[in-house]
Protein backbone atom coordinates (compact mmCIF):
# COMPACT_ATOMS: atom_id res chain seq x y z
CA UNK A 1 0.00 0.00 0.00
CA UNK A 2 1.59 3.55 -0.86
CA UNK A 3 1.68 5.89 2.26
CA UNK A 4 -0.98 8.13 0.19
CA UNK A 5 -3.36 5.13 0.78
CA UNK A 6 -2.43 4.19 3.99
CA UNK A 7 -3.00 8.06 5.12
CA UNK A 8 -6.55 8.24 3.55
CA UNK A 9 -7.53 5.16 5.15
CA UNK A 10 -6.31 6.10 8.40
CA UNK A 11 -8.00 9.53 8.23
CA UNK A 12 -10.94 7.35 8.11
CA UNK A 13 -10.57 4.68 10.89
CA UNK A 14 -9.63 8.19 13.17
CA UNK A 15 -13.16 9.40 11.84
CA UNK A 16 -14.56 6.46 13.23
CA UNK A 17 -13.18 6.40 16.63
CA UNK A 18 -14.52 9.71 16.48
CA UNK A 19 -18.28 8.93 15.59
CA UNK A 20 -18.29 5.84 17.91
CA UNK A 21 -17.54 7.64 21.38
CA UNK A 22 -20.00 10.33 20.00
CA UNK A 23 -22.34 7.27 19.82
CA UNK A 24 -21.27 5.94 23.08
CA UNK A 25 -22.01 9.44 24.36
CA UNK A 26 -25.68 9.65 23.03
CA UNK A 27 -26.63 5.89 23.53
CA UNK A 28 -25.72 6.47 27.37
CA UNK A 29 -28.00 9.36 27.75
CA UNK A 30 -30.75 7.90 25.38
CA UNK A 31 -31.12 5.14 27.42
CA UNK A 32 -31.01 6.11 30.88
CA UNK A 33 -33.98 8.49 29.45
CA UNK A 34 -35.56 5.53 27.68
CA UNK A 35 -35.80 3.15 30.85
CA UNK A 36 -36.75 6.17 32.80
CA UNK A 37 -39.94 7.12 30.59
CA UNK A 38 -42.15 3.96 32.41
CA UNK A 39 -41.88 5.46 35.44
CA UNK A 40 -42.11 8.81 34.36
CA UNK A 41 -45.40 7.84 32.96
CA UNK A 42 -47.15 6.12 35.61
CA UNK A 43 -45.86 7.32 38.90
CA UNK A 44 -45.12 10.82 37.28
CA UNK A 45 -41.99 13.28 37.66
CA UNK A 46 -43.25 15.49 40.65
CA UNK A 47 -44.75 12.09 42.49
CA UNK A 48 -41.32 10.66 42.85
CA UNK A 49 -39.21 14.17 42.99
CA UNK A 50 -41.40 15.15 46.13
CA UNK A 51 -42.96 11.87 47.32
CA UNK A 52 -41.16 10.81 50.73
CA UNK A 53 -42.27 7.25 51.35
CA UNK A 54 -39.90 4.73 49.72
CA UNK A 55 -41.49 1.61 49.28
CA UNK A 56 -41.28 -0.17 45.97
CA UNK A 57 -43.40 -3.12 47.30
CA UNK A 58 -46.04 -0.98 47.82
CA UNK A 59 -45.85 1.45 45.08
CA UNK A 60 -44.37 4.36 46.92
CA UNK A 61 -41.73 5.46 44.80
CA UNK A 62 -40.61 9.21 46.74
CA UNK A 63 -37.01 9.79 46.73
CA UNK A 64 -36.67 13.24 48.67
CA UNK A 65 -35.33 11.48 51.22
CA UNK A 66 -32.25 9.96 49.87
CA UNK A 67 -31.98 13.66 48.05
CA UNK A 68 -31.70 15.01 51.07
CA UNK A 69 -29.52 12.42 52.05
CA UNK A 70 -27.13 13.20 49.05
CA UNK A 71 -27.00 16.61 49.73
CA UNK A 72 -26.42 16.81 52.80
CA UNK A 73 -23.82 14.66 53.50
CA UNK A 74 -21.95 16.47 50.45
CA UNK A 75 -22.44 19.92 51.81
CA UNK A 76 -21.16 18.59 55.33
CA UNK A 77 -18.56 17.13 53.66
CA UNK A 78 -17.48 20.24 51.74
CA UNK A 79 -17.48 22.26 54.82
CA UNK A 80 -15.04 19.90 56.56
CA UNK A 81 -12.76 19.16 53.59
CA UNK A 82 -12.61 23.16 52.29
CA UNK A 83 -11.14 24.90 55.02
CA UNK A 84 -8.97 22.02 56.03
CA UNK A 85 -8.01 21.85 51.61
CA UNK A 86 -7.47 24.92 51.79
CA UNK A 87 -5.29 25.53 54.13
CA UNK A 88 -3.18 22.18 52.67
CA UNK A 89 -2.50 23.90 49.49
CA UNK A 90 -1.75 27.30 50.92
CA UNK A 91 0.90 25.26 53.38
CA UNK A 92 2.22 23.49 50.44
CA UNK A 93 2.35 26.27 47.68
CA UNK A 94 3.67 29.45 49.70
CA UNK A 95 4.66 28.31 53.48
CA UNK A 96 6.33 24.56 53.36
CA UNK A 97 9.80 23.71 52.67
CA UNK A 98 10.56 21.88 49.33
CA UNK A 99 11.38 19.10 51.45
CA UNK A 100 7.94 19.34 53.27
CA UNK A 101 6.28 19.37 50.25
CA UNK A 102 8.11 16.53 48.93
CA UNK A 103 6.90 14.66 51.31
CA UNK A 104 3.23 15.86 51.64
CA UNK A 105 2.22 15.99 47.72
CA UNK A 106 3.23 12.36 46.70
CA UNK A 107 1.07 11.31 49.71
CA UNK A 108 -1.72 13.21 48.41
CA UNK A 109 -1.67 12.64 44.81
CA UNK A 110 -1.60 8.65 46.33
CA UNK A 111 -4.99 8.98 48.01
CA UNK A 112 -6.86 10.26 45.24
CA UNK A 113 -6.03 6.42 43.81
CA UNK A 114 -7.16 4.80 46.80
CA UNK A 115 -10.36 3.03 45.54
CA UNK A 116 -13.42 4.24 47.56
CA UNK A 117 -14.20 0.74 49.17
CA UNK A 118 -10.98 0.96 51.51
CA UNK A 119 -12.16 4.61 52.65
CA UNK A 120 -15.73 2.75 53.55
CA UNK A 121 -14.28 -0.10 55.16
CA UNK A 122 -11.95 2.08 57.73
CA UNK A 123 -15.31 4.53 58.42
CA UNK A 124 -16.95 1.00 58.82
CA UNK A 125 -14.44 -0.35 60.82
CA UNK A 126 -12.71 2.54 63.07
CA UNK A 127 -14.98 5.74 62.45
CA UNK A 128 -18.51 4.43 63.03
CA UNK A 129 -18.21 2.19 66.40
CA UNK A 130 -16.71 6.04 67.46
CA UNK A 131 -19.74 7.59 66.64
CA UNK A 132 -21.64 4.59 68.18
CA UNK A 133 -20.51 5.65 71.49
CA UNK A 134 -21.23 9.13 71.09
CA UNK A 135 -24.84 8.27 70.73
CA UNK A 136 -25.81 7.27 67.35
CA UNK A 137 -27.42 4.34 66.36
CA UNK A 138 -26.12 0.95 66.77
CA UNK A 139 -23.63 0.20 64.38
CA UNK A 140 -22.84 4.20 64.38
CA UNK A 141 -23.77 4.37 60.82
CA UNK A 142 -24.84 7.69 60.20
CA UNK A 143 -25.07 11.01 58.70
CA UNK A 144 -21.41 12.20 60.22
CA UNK A 145 -19.63 8.98 59.71
CA UNK A 146 -20.49 9.25 56.07
CA UNK A 147 -19.29 12.94 55.55
CA UNK A 148 -16.67 12.51 57.27
CA UNK A 149 -15.39 9.40 55.23
CA UNK A 150 -16.34 11.47 52.48
CA UNK A 151 -14.56 14.62 53.56
CA UNK A 152 -11.59 12.81 53.54
CA UNK A 153 -12.10 11.50 50.24
CA UNK A 154 -12.43 14.75 48.40
CA UNK A 155 -9.82 16.34 50.55
CA UNK A 156 -7.00 15.30 47.95
CA UNK A 157 -8.97 16.45 44.85
CA UNK A 158 -9.58 20.01 46.08
CA UNK A 159 -5.83 20.30 47.48
CA UNK A 160 -3.91 18.86 44.73
CA UNK A 161 -6.43 21.38 41.96
CA UNK A 162 -6.51 24.80 44.57
CA UNK A 163 -2.27 24.04 45.32
CA UNK A 164 -1.84 23.78 41.46
CA UNK A 165 -3.72 26.83 40.88
CA UNK A 166 -1.84 29.33 43.33
CA UNK A 167 1.50 27.66 42.19
CA UNK A 168 0.99 29.00 39.06
CA UNK A 169 0.53 32.86 39.91
CA UNK A 170 3.20 35.04 38.10
CA UNK A 171 5.48 35.45 40.91
CA UNK A 172 5.19 39.15 40.15
CA UNK A 173 1.77 38.66 42.67
CA UNK A 174 3.46 37.97 45.44
CA UNK A 175 6.29 40.19 45.05
CA UNK A 176 4.78 43.40 44.22
CA UNK A 177 2.49 42.62 47.49
CA UNK A 178 5.75 41.82 49.72
CA UNK A 179 7.05 45.02 48.38
CA UNK A 180 3.76 47.46 49.18
CA UNK A 181 5.12 46.69 52.76
CA UNK A 182 2.45 43.48 53.09
CA UNK A 183 3.05 40.76 55.52
CA UNK A 184 3.30 37.12 54.21
CA UNK A 185 0.09 36.33 55.47
CA UNK A 186 -1.32 39.80 54.13
CA UNK A 187 0.30 38.64 50.58
CA UNK A 188 -0.99 34.76 51.15
CA UNK A 189 -5.11 35.86 52.20
CA UNK A 190 -5.38 39.22 50.18
CA UNK A 191 -3.34 38.56 47.09
CA UNK A 192 -2.78 34.88 46.04
CA UNK A 193 -5.92 33.32 47.23
CA UNK A 194 -8.19 35.50 45.98
CA UNK A 195 -5.89 35.67 42.58
CA UNK A 196 -6.15 31.64 42.15
CA UNK A 197 -10.18 31.34 43.27
CA UNK A 198 -10.99 30.27 39.80
CA UNK A 199 -8.36 27.18 39.99
CA UNK A 200 -9.91 26.90 43.60
CA UNK A 201 -13.72 27.10 42.90
CA UNK A 202 -13.01 24.68 39.85
CA UNK A 203 -11.17 22.01 42.30
CA UNK A 204 -14.45 22.35 44.67
CA UNK A 205 -16.82 21.28 41.87
CA UNK A 206 -14.40 18.94 40.84
CA UNK A 207 -14.64 17.59 44.32
CA UNK A 208 -18.41 18.41 44.96
CA UNK A 209 -18.64 16.14 41.88
CA UNK A 210 -17.18 13.40 43.05
CA UNK A 211 -18.94 13.22 46.94
CA UNK A 212 -22.62 13.48 44.99
CA UNK A 213 -21.54 10.14 42.71
CA UNK A 214 -19.64 8.68 45.67
CA UNK A 215 -21.45 5.32 46.09
CA UNK A 216 -19.96 2.28 47.72
CA UNK A 217 -18.09 3.93 50.52
CA UNK A 218 -21.67 5.92 51.28
CA UNK A 219 -23.40 2.52 51.17
CA UNK A 220 -21.26 1.10 53.72
CA UNK A 221 -21.19 3.94 56.43
CA UNK A 222 -24.63 5.83 56.09
CA UNK A 223 -27.14 3.49 57.15
CA UNK A 224 -28.95 2.93 53.82
CA UNK A 225 -32.50 3.60 55.28
CA UNK A 226 -34.54 5.68 53.17
CA UNK A 227 -35.55 8.71 56.09
CA UNK A 228 -35.28 11.85 56.03
CA UNK A 229 -31.89 12.39 58.46
CA UNK A 230 -33.26 14.02 61.88
CA UNK A 231 -29.75 14.96 63.22
CA UNK A 232 -25.84 13.98 62.26
CA UNK A 233 -26.18 10.78 63.98
CA UNK A 234 -28.95 9.79 62.42
CA UNK A 235 -28.77 7.02 59.40
CA UNK A 236 -29.89 8.05 55.70
CA UNK A 237 -28.99 7.07 52.29
CA UNK A 238 -27.98 8.30 49.28
CA UNK A 239 -29.22 8.82 45.45
CA UNK A 240 -26.24 6.32 44.36
CA UNK A 241 -26.24 4.16 47.16
CA UNK A 242 -30.13 3.77 46.30
CA UNK A 243 -29.66 2.32 42.92
CA UNK A 244 -26.31 0.12 43.83
CA UNK A 245 -28.31 -1.50 46.63
CA UNK A 246 -31.50 -2.30 44.92
CA UNK A 247 -30.97 -2.44 40.83
CA UNK A 248 -30.02 -6.38 41.11
CA UNK A 249 -33.39 -7.29 42.62
CA UNK A 250 -36.00 -4.79 40.80
CA UNK A 251 -37.99 -5.18 37.81
CA UNK A 252 -41.04 -3.55 36.09
CA UNK A 253 -41.92 0.08 37.75
CA UNK A 254 -39.36 -0.05 40.34
CA UNK A 255 -36.58 -0.73 38.13
CA UNK A 256 -37.60 2.44 35.85
CA UNK A 257 -37.82 4.60 38.96
CA UNK A 258 -34.25 3.80 40.03
CA UNK A 259 -33.20 4.94 36.53
CA UNK A 260 -34.96 7.83 37.31
CA UNK A 261 -32.48 8.53 40.39
CA UNK A 262 -29.95 8.09 37.86
CA UNK A 263 -31.04 10.80 35.78
CA UNK A 264 -31.91 12.79 38.96
CA UNK A 265 -27.76 12.29 39.35
CA UNK A 266 -26.97 13.31 35.73
CA UNK A 267 -28.90 16.58 36.28
CA UNK A 268 -27.49 17.25 39.56
CA UNK A 269 -23.73 17.05 38.06
CA UNK A 270 -24.66 19.15 35.00
CA UNK A 271 -25.96 21.67 37.47
CA UNK A 272 -22.77 21.64 39.03
CA UNK A 273 -20.82 21.86 36.19
CA UNK A 274 -22.53 24.68 34.56
CA UNK A 275 -22.20 26.36 37.95
CA UNK A 276 -18.12 25.79 37.09
CA UNK A 277 -18.64 27.21 33.54
CA UNK A 278 -20.10 30.38 35.17
CA UNK A 279 -17.78 30.80 37.60
CA UNK A 280 -15.12 30.19 35.04
CA UNK A 281 -16.62 33.16 33.11
CA UNK A 282 -17.18 35.58 36.38
CA UNK A 283 -13.42 34.97 37.08
CA UNK A 284 -12.33 35.96 33.36
CA UNK A 285 -13.56 39.38 33.96
CA UNK B 1 -10.64 46.04 68.25
CA UNK B 2 -7.60 45.04 65.54
CA UNK B 3 -5.30 42.49 66.61
CA UNK B 4 -1.92 43.54 64.87
CA UNK B 5 -1.26 42.17 61.99
CA UNK B 6 1.72 40.36 63.42
CA UNK B 7 -0.67 38.17 66.12
CA UNK B 8 -2.93 37.29 63.01
CA UNK B 9 -0.22 36.12 60.95
CA UNK B 10 0.79 34.10 63.93
CA UNK B 11 -2.52 32.85 63.75
CA UNK B 12 -3.21 32.30 60.55
CA UNK B 13 0.11 30.25 59.83
CA UNK B 14 -0.82 28.15 63.10
CA UNK B 15 -3.90 27.59 61.53
CA UNK B 16 -2.51 26.47 58.24
CA UNK B 17 0.04 23.96 59.30
CA UNK B 18 -2.89 22.67 61.89
CA UNK B 19 -4.95 21.97 58.65
CA UNK B 20 -1.79 20.45 56.52
CA UNK B 21 -1.39 18.23 59.81
CA UNK B 22 -5.04 17.37 60.25
CA UNK B 23 -5.35 16.14 56.28
CA UNK B 24 -1.58 14.19 56.60
CA UNK B 25 -2.59 12.45 59.74
CA UNK B 26 -6.38 11.71 58.10
CA UNK B 27 -4.50 10.01 55.14
CA UNK B 28 -1.27 8.14 56.96
CA UNK B 29 -4.36 6.93 59.74
CA UNK B 30 -6.10 5.32 56.54
CA UNK B 31 -3.44 3.36 55.28
CA UNK B 32 -1.88 2.77 58.30
CA UNK B 33 -4.57 1.35 59.63
CA UNK B 34 -5.90 -1.24 56.72
CA UNK B 35 -2.13 -2.03 56.60
CA UNK B 36 -1.48 -2.76 59.79
CA UNK B 37 -4.39 -4.65 60.55
CA UNK B 38 -4.66 -6.29 57.05
CA UNK B 39 -0.91 -7.35 56.30
CA UNK B 40 -0.66 -10.21 58.83
CA UNK B 41 -3.78 -12.01 57.37
CA UNK B 42 -2.03 -12.19 53.92
CA UNK B 43 0.34 -15.00 52.92
CA UNK B 44 0.34 -17.52 50.05
CA UNK B 45 -2.78 -19.13 51.19
CA UNK B 46 -4.69 -16.45 51.30
CA UNK B 47 -3.55 -15.11 47.97
CA UNK B 48 -4.13 -18.76 46.52
CA UNK B 49 -7.13 -20.13 48.01
CA UNK B 50 -10.59 -19.25 46.45
CA UNK B 51 -13.16 -17.63 49.46
CA UNK B 52 -15.34 -19.83 50.17
CA UNK B 53 -18.37 -17.59 50.79
CA UNK B 54 -20.55 -17.57 53.83
CA UNK B 55 -21.03 -15.71 56.99
CA UNK B 56 -17.84 -16.70 58.06
CA UNK B 57 -16.07 -15.09 54.73
CA UNK B 58 -13.74 -17.95 54.85
CA UNK B 59 -10.57 -18.61 52.11
CA UNK B 60 -8.71 -16.34 50.14
CA UNK B 61 -9.10 -14.35 47.68
CA UNK B 62 -7.62 -16.07 44.58
CA UNK B 63 -10.93 -15.78 42.06
CA UNK B 64 -11.14 -12.24 43.23
CA UNK B 65 -7.61 -11.80 41.64
CA UNK B 66 -8.63 -13.69 38.77
CA UNK B 67 -11.61 -11.57 38.28
CA UNK B 68 -9.57 -8.49 38.72
CA UNK B 69 -6.88 -9.81 35.81
CA UNK B 70 -9.70 -10.29 33.65
CA UNK B 71 -11.12 -7.27 33.51
CA UNK B 72 -8.12 -5.06 33.30
CA UNK B 73 -7.13 -6.99 30.04
CA UNK B 74 -10.46 -6.88 28.71
CA UNK B 75 -10.91 -3.27 29.38
CA UNK B 76 -8.28 -2.10 28.51
CA UNK B 77 -8.02 -4.05 25.30
CA UNK B 78 -11.35 -2.79 24.40
CA UNK B 79 -10.45 1.10 25.77
CA UNK B 80 -7.34 1.67 24.32
CA UNK B 81 -7.62 1.95 20.87
CA UNK B 82 -11.08 3.27 21.25
CA UNK B 83 -9.94 6.31 23.40
CA UNK B 84 -6.73 6.83 21.32
CA UNK B 85 -8.67 6.75 18.06
CA UNK B 86 -10.93 9.18 19.55
CA UNK B 87 -8.35 11.45 20.67
CA UNK B 88 -6.27 11.45 17.26
CA UNK B 89 -9.71 12.47 16.02
CA UNK B 90 -10.26 15.18 17.91
CA UNK B 91 -6.53 16.46 18.39
CA UNK B 92 -5.43 16.28 14.74
CA UNK B 93 -8.40 15.59 12.05
CA UNK B 94 -11.64 17.39 13.95
CA UNK B 95 -12.49 20.83 11.91
CA UNK B 96 -13.35 23.25 14.40
CA UNK B 97 -17.17 23.04 14.13
CA UNK B 98 -19.81 23.11 16.55
CA UNK B 99 -20.58 19.74 16.14
CA UNK B 100 -17.20 18.83 17.36
CA UNK B 101 -17.31 21.53 19.90
CA UNK B 102 -20.38 19.59 21.08
CA UNK B 103 -18.88 16.22 21.14
CA UNK B 104 -16.11 17.98 23.06
CA UNK B 105 -18.65 19.62 25.35
CA UNK B 106 -20.24 16.00 25.96
CA UNK B 107 -16.69 14.23 26.93
CA UNK B 108 -16.03 16.98 28.82
CA UNK B 109 -19.66 16.26 30.70
CA UNK B 110 -19.67 12.76 30.58
CA UNK B 111 -16.31 12.31 32.78
CA UNK B 112 -18.28 14.26 35.26
CA UNK B 113 -21.17 11.58 35.64
CA UNK B 114 -21.35 9.15 38.51
CA UNK B 115 -19.67 6.05 37.65
CA UNK B 116 -22.97 4.02 39.36
CA UNK B 117 -24.84 6.05 35.96
CA UNK B 118 -22.69 3.84 33.69
CA UNK B 119 -23.34 1.47 36.05
CA UNK B 120 -27.11 1.48 35.34
CA UNK B 121 -26.51 2.04 31.39
CA UNK B 122 -24.56 -1.11 31.79
CA UNK B 123 -27.19 -3.14 32.76
CA UNK B 124 -29.57 -1.76 30.96
CA UNK B 125 -27.66 -2.37 27.17
CA UNK B 126 -24.71 -4.97 28.34
CA UNK B 127 -26.42 -7.41 31.25
CA UNK B 128 -30.37 -6.87 29.63
CA UNK B 129 -30.72 -5.63 25.92
CA UNK B 130 -27.76 -7.14 24.53
CA UNK B 131 -28.03 -10.26 27.28
CA UNK B 132 -24.44 -10.66 27.85
CA UNK B 133 -25.86 -11.62 31.76
CA UNK B 134 -23.98 -10.28 34.45
CA UNK B 135 -20.40 -11.07 33.26
CA UNK B 136 -16.88 -9.91 33.02
CA UNK B 137 -17.48 -8.77 29.56
CA UNK B 138 -20.83 -6.60 30.62
CA UNK B 139 -18.60 -4.89 33.74
CA UNK B 140 -15.69 -4.55 30.82
CA UNK B 141 -17.69 -2.81 28.60
CA UNK B 142 -19.45 -1.11 31.19
CA UNK B 143 -15.63 0.19 32.17
CA UNK B 144 -14.76 1.17 28.68
CA UNK B 145 -17.58 3.56 28.45
CA UNK B 146 -16.92 4.80 32.00
CA UNK B 147 -12.75 5.26 31.27
CA UNK B 148 -13.27 6.59 27.84
CA UNK B 149 -14.07 9.87 27.95
CA UNK B 150 -11.30 10.02 30.96
CA UNK B 151 -8.84 8.63 28.67
CA UNK B 152 -9.79 10.40 25.08
CA UNK B 153 -9.71 13.73 27.56
CA UNK B 154 -5.63 12.96 28.83
CA UNK B 155 -4.32 11.72 25.19
CA UNK B 156 -6.13 14.65 23.40
CA UNK B 157 -4.40 16.92 25.86
CA UNK B 158 -1.21 15.06 25.75
CA UNK B 159 -1.04 15.52 21.79
CA UNK B 160 -2.07 18.58 21.35
CA UNK B 161 0.70 20.22 23.77
CA UNK B 162 3.09 18.67 21.04
CA UNK B 163 4.76 21.86 19.67
CA UNK B 164 3.82 23.19 16.42
CA UNK B 165 7.03 23.23 14.99
CA UNK B 166 7.63 19.46 15.39
CA UNK B 167 4.46 18.78 12.52
CA UNK B 168 5.37 21.74 10.52
CA UNK B 169 8.71 19.80 10.09
CA UNK B 170 7.54 16.74 9.18
CA UNK B 171 5.28 17.89 7.13
CA UNK B 172 7.90 19.88 5.19
CA UNK B 173 9.88 16.80 4.89
CA UNK B 174 6.79 15.66 3.07
CA UNK B 175 5.42 13.26 5.06
CA UNK B 176 1.89 12.73 5.01
CA UNK B 177 -0.36 13.11 7.48
CA UNK B 178 -0.76 9.96 9.00
CA UNK B 179 3.19 9.80 8.80
CA UNK B 180 3.02 12.89 10.93
CA UNK B 181 0.51 11.96 13.75
CA UNK B 182 1.85 8.17 13.44
CA UNK B 183 5.57 8.81 13.90
CA UNK B 184 6.18 12.50 15.32
CA UNK B 185 3.40 13.33 17.15
CA UNK B 186 1.79 9.93 19.14
CA UNK B 187 6.14 9.61 20.27
CA UNK B 188 6.37 12.58 21.36
CA UNK B 189 2.77 12.73 23.45
CA UNK B 190 3.81 8.83 24.59
CA UNK B 191 4.84 9.90 28.60
CA UNK B 192 1.16 11.34 28.52
CA UNK B 193 -0.76 8.55 26.99
CA UNK B 194 1.24 6.05 28.98
CA UNK B 195 0.45 7.90 32.02
CA UNK B 196 -2.83 7.92 31.26
CA UNK B 197 -3.73 4.27 30.77
CA UNK B 198 -1.95 3.67 33.38
CA UNK B 199 -3.86 5.73 35.44
CA UNK B 200 -7.09 3.62 33.39
CA UNK B 201 -5.74 0.67 34.89
CA UNK B 202 -5.88 2.21 38.57
CA UNK B 203 -9.32 3.35 37.95
CA UNK B 204 -10.13 -0.36 37.03
CA UNK B 205 -8.56 -2.10 39.87
CA UNK B 206 -10.11 1.02 42.33
CA UNK B 207 -13.81 1.01 40.85
CA UNK B 208 -16.36 -0.63 42.59
CA UNK B 209 -20.09 0.68 42.03
CA UNK B 210 -20.82 -0.16 38.28
CA UNK B 211 -18.73 -3.43 38.87
CA UNK B 212 -20.81 -4.28 41.50
CA UNK B 213 -24.49 -3.88 39.53
CA UNK B 214 -22.95 -5.77 35.95
CA UNK B 215 -20.37 -8.51 37.36
CA UNK B 216 -23.29 -10.55 39.54
CA UNK B 217 -20.44 -10.83 42.32
CA UNK B 218 -20.04 -14.89 41.96
CA UNK B 219 -17.13 -16.13 44.32
CA UNK B 220 -16.15 -18.82 41.96
CA UNK B 221 -13.00 -19.16 39.61
CA UNK B 222 -14.20 -17.38 36.57
CA UNK B 223 -13.38 -19.72 33.35
CA UNK B 224 -14.19 -17.03 30.51
CA UNK B 225 -15.42 -13.38 29.60
CA UNK B 226 -19.04 -14.95 30.26
CA UNK B 227 -19.00 -15.90 33.60
CA UNK B 228 -20.21 -14.00 36.69
CA UNK B 229 -16.80 -12.43 38.75
CA UNK B 230 -16.03 -9.97 41.51
CA UNK B 231 -12.86 -8.39 41.55
CA UNK B 232 -10.67 -7.08 44.47
CA UNK B 233 -12.30 -3.69 45.27
CA UNK B 234 -15.97 -5.78 45.14
CA UNK B 235 -14.98 -8.18 47.15
CA UNK B 236 -14.01 -6.03 49.70
CA UNK B 237 -17.61 -4.88 50.13
CA UNK B 238 -18.97 -8.13 50.17
CA UNK B 239 -16.95 -8.63 53.10
CA UNK B 240 -17.22 -5.87 54.81
CA UNK B 241 -21.16 -6.05 54.27
CA UNK B 242 -22.28 -9.83 54.58
CA UNK B 243 -19.74 -11.57 56.46
CA UNK B 244 -17.98 -10.92 59.57
CA UNK B 245 -14.48 -11.52 58.62
CA UNK B 246 -13.53 -7.91 58.75
CA UNK B 247 -10.09 -9.15 58.93
CA UNK B 248 -10.05 -10.67 55.46
CA UNK B 249 -11.59 -6.81 54.40
CA UNK B 250 -9.20 -5.05 55.90
CA UNK B 251 -6.27 -7.56 54.03
CA UNK B 252 -8.06 -7.48 50.58
CA UNK B 253 -7.74 -3.63 51.33
CA UNK B 254 -4.14 -4.31 51.88
CA UNK B 255 -3.60 -5.75 48.68
CA UNK B 256 -5.93 -3.27 46.66
CA UNK B 257 -3.71 -0.17 48.47
CA UNK B 258 -0.34 -2.21 46.96
CA UNK B 259 -1.90 -2.02 44.03
CA UNK B 260 -2.34 1.31 43.73
CA UNK B 261 0.92 2.19 45.37
CA UNK B 262 2.72 0.18 42.39
CA UNK B 263 0.24 1.87 39.40
CA UNK B 264 1.45 5.26 40.97
CA UNK B 265 4.96 4.25 41.24
CA UNK B 266 5.47 3.27 38.04
CA UNK B 267 3.31 6.23 36.39
CA UNK B 268 5.78 8.62 38.12
CA UNK B 269 8.75 6.62 37.14
CA UNK B 270 7.38 6.51 33.18
CA UNK B 271 6.83 10.13 32.85
CA UNK B 272 10.37 10.85 34.46
CA UNK B 273 12.10 8.69 32.13
CA UNK B 274 10.25 8.87 28.84
CA UNK B 275 10.10 12.36 29.05
CA UNK B 276 14.06 12.92 29.21
CA UNK B 277 13.91 10.16 26.48
CA UNK B 278 11.93 10.97 24.20
CA UNK B 279 12.29 15.22 24.43
CA UNK B 280 16.34 14.95 24.34
CA UNK B 281 17.45 17.49 25.99
CA UNK B 282 14.74 17.96 29.07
Amino acid sequence: MSRYTIDRLSSRIVFAFGVISFVILILIAGFIFRESLPALRNVGLFNILFGTEWYPRYDEYGILTMVVGSVMVTAISLAIALPLSLGTAVLLAEVASPRVRGCVRPAIELLVGIPSVVFGLVGMVALAPLIAELGGSGSGSSVLAASIVLAVMVLPTITSISEDSIRALPRTYREGALALGATHWQTIWRVMVPAARRGITAGTILGTGRAIGETMAMVMVIGNAPIFPDGLLSPARTLTGSIAVEIAAASGTHQSVLFVTGLVLFVMVMIINSASLLAYKKGAH
Amino acid sequence: MRLSSRITGRIAFGLIWASGGVAVLALLFIIGYVVVRGLPEINLEFLFTLPRGGLGGEGGISSCIVSTLWIIVVTMVLLTPLGLGAAVYLSEYAPDTRLVGFIRYGVELLAGVPSIVFGLFGYAVFVTVLSFRFSILSGALTLVCLLMPYLTRTAEEAMRSVPREQREAALALGATKWQMVARVVIPAAMPGILTGIILCIGRTVSESAPLFVTMGGSSQMPDGLMSSGRTLAVHVFYLAMETNALEKALATGTVLVVLILLTNLFTNWISERLQVRMMGVS
